[in-house]
């Protein structure tokens, strides 16, 4: 199969998850929504590494799933304390601070 | 098969290993020593880690091998002076971040909670903030000095996500402090996945990983043009939200008027150094030579950036939000350094990062002394008469604003007019001219701060100076001497930079 197809695929997960962190309210959604794009761009890492023949692409993709788990933990602390005091996790409800 | 062991050539490295070493024992000291022990212990092991790191910063200056890691980390001559300007810049915020006052006693509790109450009766302060400074520090040391994609998107999460953590941890107002760590987050994360798709954008075009490969690949200009167009962009919009250029500037004034101030001020200062620094190593070795694809788009951010930063900076009545507009325009202003892409734009930005730093620390230390018994006081509006009661301490604060305002005999004069005649240099006229206009727009804002706090009458409603703690004062003192010293005689920064800034490619 032609590995530009995967390339397609990676730009539309991407868009989607862009899509999604601009017109979700719900910062885990929203959140999800941002580990979206950066396994899209993990999926782009590995075709890359395949088209090119080198294998650096796919050790990226390993760092990427590091960084993005640390990611999470730092995320969820400061979601999960939002929620705590205010009892919603909605972005639109987080807005004390002068637009 | 065999294994070759990576030489990793640990002496380079060693400014940063000593960094993440004292974070860790930071963190052990978090757990081990008793609470009453914990801030003097924590801040002497905070400090004295800087100290230690800028000595060999100091030390390996003229080192013969410039690659450690593998290739992964280029120690040369800017990223020599781009790694002590973040140290002392750090070392400045850290004596600002060690009064206490400013933090939560406890980040977990709910605010208002009887949990938190009892945490502050009994004294029980955490003090996480500190080992979160080191590993944020850590980060920014890596960022600029990073010479391949892994590393330069590791060290990007390791100095941003303690930063998200620490503008959490205000004490008072945190509701809106989480507020401010929440959208830092969600916005910081969003534009970490742009840069990571340019990234992996920039390896398919180029096949390699290092910054000397994708160079390569620009120069010969073999590969296909859309991948590597694909990849400067989003790469660049990673790079423009770290330092708030307009149109990804969204969340500074939020998070800068959320945040404690002591994290605020080390934030813009350290981190604006740290993603200037890595952009300029991008932008003058890796796409050089592709100045025809970057440098129209870049110029338009940095006329918008700067117009747009000065004059919205003028509508505001919150200092802190005022001086997050006027960072705003400080990064258009940077961003001519980078399109000027010459020996020139590259010293001037180095300097203009420094002394734009060593201010930003200083004015917001003086925002954390003006207060009234529910804290600090931001409003503009009851700022007003503050240079009749304490003299010294708004003197010093007018002193910050005329060097960001770039008058003569501060540092923000030598640092613009260095600025700008290199891109004029490099023939970016328009940029020149917007960011001249934009200065004399930013100038009357500043100065119609100083006129507030010298020329109006006092309102009596039990806002005052407080009177700065000795590491307060350390933190100003030392700011406002390097912001003149740099002003009135610069020769000897100016000849170190000159001798130094060249990019190893």
């Amino acid at each position: 199969m032609n590995a530009a197809n995967y390339l397609y695929l990676s730009a539309l997960l991407f868009t989607i998850g862009a899509v999604g962190v601009v017109v979700r309210r719900n910062a885990i959604v929203v959140f999800m929504c941002v580990e979206l794009m950066l396994n899209a761009a993990n999926l782009s890492f590995v075709t890359f590494s395949r088209i090119n023949g080198d294998l650096n692409g796919q050790v990226i993709a390993f760092f990427t799933m590091v960084v993005a788990a640390c990611e999470v933990v730092v995320g969820l602390a400061i979601i999960v304390t939002i929620y705590r005091s205010r009892r919603s996790a909605s972005v639109d409800d987080a807005s004390l601070l002068k637009r | 098969m065999t294994f070759t062991a990576p030489a990793l050539n640990y002496t380079l490295l060693s400014p940063m290993l000593i960094l993440l070493g004292g974070a860790l024992i930071g963190v052990l000291v978090e757990a081990f020593v008793s609470k009453a022990l914990r801030p003097m212990v924590q801040l002497s092991i905070t400090i004295g880690t800087l100290v230690l790191s800028l000595a060999q910063v100091w030390r390996i200056r003229n080192e013969e091998s410039t690659t450690a890691a593998m290739g992964s980390v280029v120690i040369d001559g800017p990223a020599i002076l781009l790694q002590a300007s973040i140290l002392i810049i750090s070392i400045i915020s850290v004596f600002l971040i060690a009064d206490t006052d400013q933090f939560t006693a406890l980040a977990a509790a709910l605010p208002g909670s009887d949990e938190e109450r009892h945490a502050v009766q009994t004294g029980n302060q955490v003090t996480e903030v500190y080992p979160l400074t080191l590993f944020a520090i850590s980060g920014m040391m890596l960022f600029p000095v990073s010479s391949d994609l892994i590393t330069l998107f590791v060290a990007l999460e390791m100095l941003s996500l303690p930063l998200y953590l620490m503008a959490g941890l205000s004490r008072r107002r945190r509701l809106a402090s989480q507020e401010a760590a929440l959208k830092y987050f969600l916005l910081g994360a969003f534009s970490s996945a742009f840069f990571l798709l340019g990234m992996a954008y920039l390896y398919g075009y180029s096949g390699s990983v290092t910054f000397a490969g994708i160079r390569e690949s620009v120069v010969g200009g073999s590969g296909n043009d859309v991948l590597l167009l694909i990849g400067i962009a989003f790469v660049s919009i990673g790079l423009l939200f770290k330092v708030g250029a307009v149109p990804f500037h969204a969340w500074s004034p939020d998070v800068y008027q959320g945040a404690p101030t002591p994290v605020t001020g080390f934030m813009a200062a350290a981190t604006k150094v740290a993603a200037f620094g890595a952009m300029l190593r991008i932008y003058y070795t890796v796409f050089a030579n592709a100045e025809w694809s970057w440098s129209p788009l870049l110029s338009a951010i940095a006329i918008i950036t700067m117009l747009f930063g000065s004059l919205v900076a003028i509508a505001q009545r919150d200092v802190k939000r005022m001086l997050a507009y006027s960072s705003i325009a400080h990064a258009g202003f940077l961003l001519a350094g980078v399109i000027a892409l010459n020996k020139a734009g590259l010293e001037a930005s180095i300097f203009y990062l420094f002394a734009y730093g060593v201010a930003t620390v200083g004015a917001f230390a003086v925002v954390t002394l003006v207060r009234d018994s529910g804290g600090e006081v931001t409003d503009l509006n009851r700022w007003k008469g503050l240079g009749k009661r304490s003299p010294w301490v708004a003197a010093t604060f007018a002193g910050f604003l005329l060097a960001f305002a770039g008058i003569p005999l501060t540092s923000g004069f030598i640092g613009k007019f260095s600025i700008f005649s290199a891109a004029y240099e490099n023939g970016a006229k328009g940029v020149v001219i917007a960011g001249v206009l934009a200065s004399a727009v930013a100038a009357f804002f500043y100065i119609r701060v100083i006129v507030l706090m010298f020329f109006t009458d006092p309102i009596q409603d039990g806002t005052s100076i407080e009177i700065p703690s000795i590491l307060t004062r350390t933190a100003i003192s030392s700011s406002i001497v390097l912001t003149i010293l740099l002003g009135i005689y610069p020769a000897p920064l100016l000849t170190m930079i000159t001798n130094f800034s060249t990019f190893i490619r």
